[in-house]
């Protein structure tokens, strides 16, 4: 079913008689049974005020239409959404309600935010059928509960997204990468845990233990008007001893961070891919636990990117910690177990959004 | 505004309440004595008073939990209060409800600065919780006006945003995680020391919930190093549309200034009587911040005092040094106060796209004028979120009432153009029966259905947040049930 109106989408809803796999451009790798309902047929742009930073659009727009529009403004999505397609073999167009609906977050999330704080307000049809809004337009509001939070991330379980509206940010006029070559994992945390806590305001710290040419380097990015990001490149530099550069080349320096946030390093490979959410000065301990193939440290180490070999249960390497493990890619549910009452508040509010239980069914625990 | 009316069967059992309670707690932390009670009357909406059955102040999740279930038990309505500074209402009790204040629960339980977050029971005030990390430069971001006193779980419970969120964001943007007990007293953990949630975002959910789904009792926070330095311009037109243009045009530059305030007229006047800042006579008043090193602060300044010259400003004046830069700050920090001085007030909270200022603007002025009810202006421009404020005379018959009417038309005004009832002060009991001209009943269905979840009796501060029409099948099946 592709339904080209909110209207027809609500009706394919309320008239299900089985479960119903929900799909944006279907390039996040979620895999669900029954009937296959897109939303590519809700397409465009409604509103978009470059001066108030806000957009509008439905949520079967393609990613890359959003894109070309914030460019001619100069403007884009602070949240660096990454392309799920290399990492996981998938094809298709993504869309903006995808974007949303998988709370996909690329390396400026420690600085700017995920997505699910750039999303202003949401329209989604319930598992009934029922037309939902939530949220608005504009950049502070508190008015009832924030279900936009609660959309943003739940892969359509609680409902199919058919309007997002976003706050979107100007581009920076420049860009630095402090690049140190030859950490250790330890070091190299302990190194981006001092960039980002410096007044410095890094946009980004990731670290490959095996980079592009074999050895290990470790990134710290940095963005704004040219003058302050030449200086605090400087100030960054000092911070650290060693093969230590600074990278000011944008086309270098675009290439690089899509490297980092579509995680490129394991395009390709096999295996199975997992996605570690966890405290930073955990990471090490756990990536020695996991005995992975392939490992991308993003987020200051916050988020682990694992390569490991098919069939592997990491959940069960790594027993309990502050964080989870999300299998992207492999034969194990796609979300780690909660522990009992928050698994029960979850089921809870899934019953309430979805009682017939057919969006996306099996999904989430 | 109404309220419910108690419950004859629980003030009928009112001992036996204070009684098990005191099982639970040590007898300081439980006060039922009505003058004693009368301390828990209000919040900071003091147009409203009603002193609760009884007020608990618990020192630890387990004594929360405790006193949770007890009422869980009884069928007693729970009040959870942070430091009562709400403006809308939220911590306002009934005449059946217990009051549940987190005051004694102010210890900071981990600070950690390589990952950068800070674990305080939610009881401590906003201010201290950048008071406990400051002596290594770092800090907590989201300023409520009301700082000094409002604690981290009030904080959370309204989402509260303050003057530098343009930049930093507001609570649910530096929340990561949350000890949480749920009205039967189960004690549940949201998030910690990662950055996203593993399944649904229940934290994204709490966070503005308002005390209606459980009392958070410990919060982990993000904490940020301070820039190197600060520095605010003040720049003067003679028409509100102008400053209007001219934020829009400092946005969309790709300046992201800490903070944009705006001041209108009538708060100008009022402010620079009151505290002697030395402000133009003009109609429009802007300060920006901006922040980092000396150069870079040139460097933005310059684009900023670029972009304002283009609209022809009276008066623009950049602070040289410290002092400077605290006058500048000086009336819009004593705005609330200066008005207070020269008149009762009532502070509305709407947000609106930015793009629409000058145009609110605009319908303020001429509504105001209608109404005969003078309305001064001050709000956080770069996110669009307004602060009327209407200015009455409480002691005249009539007065209140008019204004509350030209407060909901401001609001449904605001909601008129793209814009929302509250940016950051909550619902509460203030703006709950305007909730059905932003929400369609289908809108406040779902919101109502996650309180169904998580406080499937409606015992959690029931009666704030939804208009009474929309919750009262719900709560009143409670009350059958009981």
């Amino acid at each position: 079913m592709r339904p080209e109106s909110e209207a027809e989408l609500a009706e394919a809803v309320a008239g299900a008689q089985g479960p119903l796999t929900v799909r944006g451009g279907g390039t996040r790798g979620v895999v669900s049974q029954g009937d296959m309902l897109e939303t590519g047929g809700l397409s465009g742009i409604t509103l978009y005020e470059p001066g108030a930073l806000t957009m509008v659009a439905q949520a079967g727009t393609p990613l890359a239409e959003v894109e070309t529009a914030l460019e001619a403004e100069g403007q884009r999505m602070a949240f660096e959404p990454m392309d799920h397609r290399g990492l996981l073999g998938t094809t298709g167009e993504p869309t903006i309600g995808g974007v949303f609906a998988a709370n996909v977050s690329g390396p400026r999330r420690v600085q700017a935010g995920a997505a699910r704080d750039f999303l202003l307000g949401v329209r989604f049809v319930d598992g009934t059928g029922a037309v939902v809004k939530n949220g608005g337009r504009v950049m502070k509001n508190v008015t009832g509960y924030d279900l936009v939070k609660l959309m943003a991330g739940a892969h359509g379980t609680l409902g199919v997204l058919s309007e997002v509206s976003l706050k979107v940010l100007p581009q920076p006029e420049a860009a630095a990468c402090i690049v140190i070559n030859g950490l250790s994992d330890e070091q190299a945390v302990a190194a981006m845990a001092r960039a980002l806590g410096s007044p410095f305001d890094v946009t980004g710290a990731a670290h490959a233990p095996v980079g592009v040419d074999g050895h290990p380097v470790t990134m710290i990015r940095i963005e704004g008007f040219d003058g302050s990001v030449a200086y605090r490149a400087e100030k960054l530099r000092a911070l650290f001893e060693g093969d230590v550069s600074i990278e000011r080349d944008p086309a270098r320096l675009r290439a690089g961070w899509a490297w980092v946030r579509d995680v490129e390093i394991m395009h390709g490979q096999p295996g199975d891919i997992w996605r570690l959410s966890c405290k930073p000065s955990d990471a090490p301990n756990l990536v020695a636990k996991a005995g992975a193939a392939q490992v991308l440290y993003d987020w200051g180490g916050g988020l682990v990117w694992l390569r490991l070999t098919e069939g592997t249960d990491l959940r069960a390497r790594l027993g309990a910690f502050d964080g989870h493990a999300t299998c992207l890619r492999g034969a194990f549910p796609r979300f780690h177990p909660e522990a009992a009452p928050v698994a029960a508040l979850t089921r809870g509010i899934r019953a309430k959004f979805d009682p017939k239980g057919i969006l996306n069914t099996g999904l989430m625990p | 505004m109404q309220m419910p009316q108690p419950n004859p069967v629980i003030l009928a059992k009112k001992a036996r309440i204070v009684e098990r309670l005191l099982s639970v707690l040590p007898a300081d932390a439980v006060v039922h004595e009505l003058a004693e009670t009368r301390a828990y009357e209000c919040d900071a909406l003091t147009a409203y008073r009603c002193p609760p059955l009884a007020a608990v102040l618990p020192s630890t999740t387990q004594e929360v939990s405790d006193v949770l279930r007890i009422c869980f038990e009884e069928g007693v309505p729970v009040v959870p209060r942070g430091s009562g500074t709400s403006l809308a209402g939220g911590a306002l009790p009934t005449g059946d409800s217990v009051i549940l204040g987190v005051a004694r629960m102010n210890a900071v339980l981990e600070t950690d600065y390589d990952n950068r977050f800070i674990r305080v029971q939610s009881g401590r005030t906003n201010l201290s919780v950048t008071g406990a990390v400051e002596e290594t430069d770092f800090f907590y971001a989201p300023d409520p006006s009301s700082q000094l006193a409002c604690a981290i779980a009030g904080n959370i419970a309204m989402n509260s945003g303050g003057a530098h969120c343009l930049k930093y964001g507001v609570t649910t943007n530096n929340l990561l995680g949350v000890t949480m007990v749920l009205m039967d007293g189960t004690v549940v953990e949201l998030g910690g020391a990662h950055l996203d949630a593993g399944g649904l975002d229940l934290l994204g959910v709490v966070c503005g919930s308002e005390g209606q789904l459980g009392v958070v009792t410990e919060a982990t926070l993000r904490i940020l190093r301070k820039p190197e330095g600060a520095r605010p311009v003040l720049i003067g037109y003679d028409s509100n549309e102008v400053a209007g243009a001219c934020v829009s045009d400092i946005i969309k530059a790709g300046v992201l200034p800490v903070a944009i305030e705006f001041m209108d007229a009538p708060c100008i006047r009022a402010t620079d009587d009151f505290s002697g800042a030395g402000y133009p006579k003009c109609e429009a008043l802007l300060i920006v911040e901006v922040e980092g090193s000396e150069t870079e602060i040139a460097e933005q300044l310059a684009k900023i005092t670029e972009i304002a010259r283009r609209h022809n400003p009276v008066e623009l004046r950049e602070a040289q040094n410290a002092d400077e830069a605290a006058r500048i700050w000086l009336g819009r920090k004593s705005a609330f106060g200066a008005m207070g001085n020269i008149n009762d007030y009532m502070c509305l909270d709407g947000t609106i796209p930015v793009t629409e200022l000058p145009y609110v603007l605009k319908r303020i002025g001429e509504m105001s004028k209608e109404y005969g009810l003078e309305v001064a202006n001050v709000f956080h421009a770069g996110d669009g979120n307004m602060h009327p404020l209407i200015l009455f005379n409480a002691n005249q018959d009539g007065q209140l009432e008019l204004c509350e009417a030209l407060g909901a038309d401001i609001l449904k005004l605001c909601v008129e153009v793209g814009g929302c009832l509250t940016g950051e002060h909550g619902v509460g009991i203030e703006k709950r029966d305007l909730m059905s001209h932003q929400y369609a009943p289908a809108d406040l269905e779902a919101q109502m259905a996650v309180k169904d979840v998580f406080d499937p009796g409606w015992l959690l501060n029931p009666a704030k947040v939804f208009p009474l029409g929309a919750s009262e099948g719900r709560r009143s099946a409670a009350l059958a049930a009981e």
